[in-house]
């Protein structure tokens, strides 16, 4: 199992804040994982589409598309952030 | 070093009493406040809500604080967050930064604030009269955050 989380606009805009799923096949990486829940759907696709600002953390550290994922992560995508 | 993030209000110098308490080799304290405007890019606001990531937030502040004292002699730093619903003229964020002279003061509050805009997982929504809106990240905060790179 991995667990996803979703802020901000991009949480809004696919309707959903977190979730756990079997990780799957594949999906060895960041990369693979986001091209997987690209297949999801318009929104799915328009919100984690290539060349879109996108911003992942896997358990709760900024990577790129490159990380490897593995069971038992926490995998979250969200905007440029905007605090301060 | 403390870092919070948290709904309701500070009061900087409660903060900065708690920071500089009995340290007599401290002789400068710089801190910083931001605040909620009523207006941004041309429109006004009304009302601005701040969302973050529970867990990566503190993490996140943690590691920036712990930059900012390997590169600057200071002694310690504050940094507040708040997140929820805030109204115009409302105070969003305080860094304060102790050290024995101003000049590692000043610079690491201002890396504070640099990196806190450009790495802290929080955003920012806006009410204006033409609906609710996500603030977009600003390339002049990359830019801010970048030279410090060079330095």
């Amino acid at each position: 199992m991995i667990k996803i989380l979703y802020f901000a606009r991009i949480k809004e805009a696919l309707g959903v804040a977190q979730e756990s799923i079997d990780r799957p096949s594949g999906a060895n990486d960041v990369a693979a994982l986001t091209a997987w829940l690209r297949q999801r759907g318009a929104a799915w696709q328009a919100e984690l589409a290539p060349g879109k600002a996108l911003r992942v953390a896997v358990n709760q550290a900024l990577v790129g598309m490159d990380a490897t994922i593995k069971d038992g992560d926490e995998i979250a995508y969200f905007p440029p952030v905007t605090g301060g | 070093m403390s870092v919070r993030v948290q709904t309701e209000d500070f009061d900087i110098g409660a903060e900065i009493a708690a920071l500089r308490k009995g340290n007599a080799k401290i002789g400068a304290i710089a801190s910083f406040i931001g605040l909620v405007r009523d207006i941004n890019e041309g429109d006004d606001v009304s009302v601005m809500t701040l969302e973050h990531y529970p867990g990566m937030t503190e993490k996140a502040l943690d590691g920036i604080v712990a930059q900012a004292k390997a590169r600057w002699d200071i002694y310690d730093a504050t940094v507040v967050h708040r997140v929820g619903r805030l109204l115009p003229l409302e105070q969003i964020v305080l860094v304060v930064v102790s050290s024995a002279h101003r000049g590692d003061a000043f610079a690491a509050c201002e890396f504070l604030m640099d990196y806190l805009k450009t790495q802290a997982p929080f955003w920012k929504k806006e009410d204006t009269a033409k609906g609710a809106r996500w603030v977009d990240a600003r390339e002049s905060d990359d830019a801010a955050a970048a030279r410090w790179k060079k330095v």
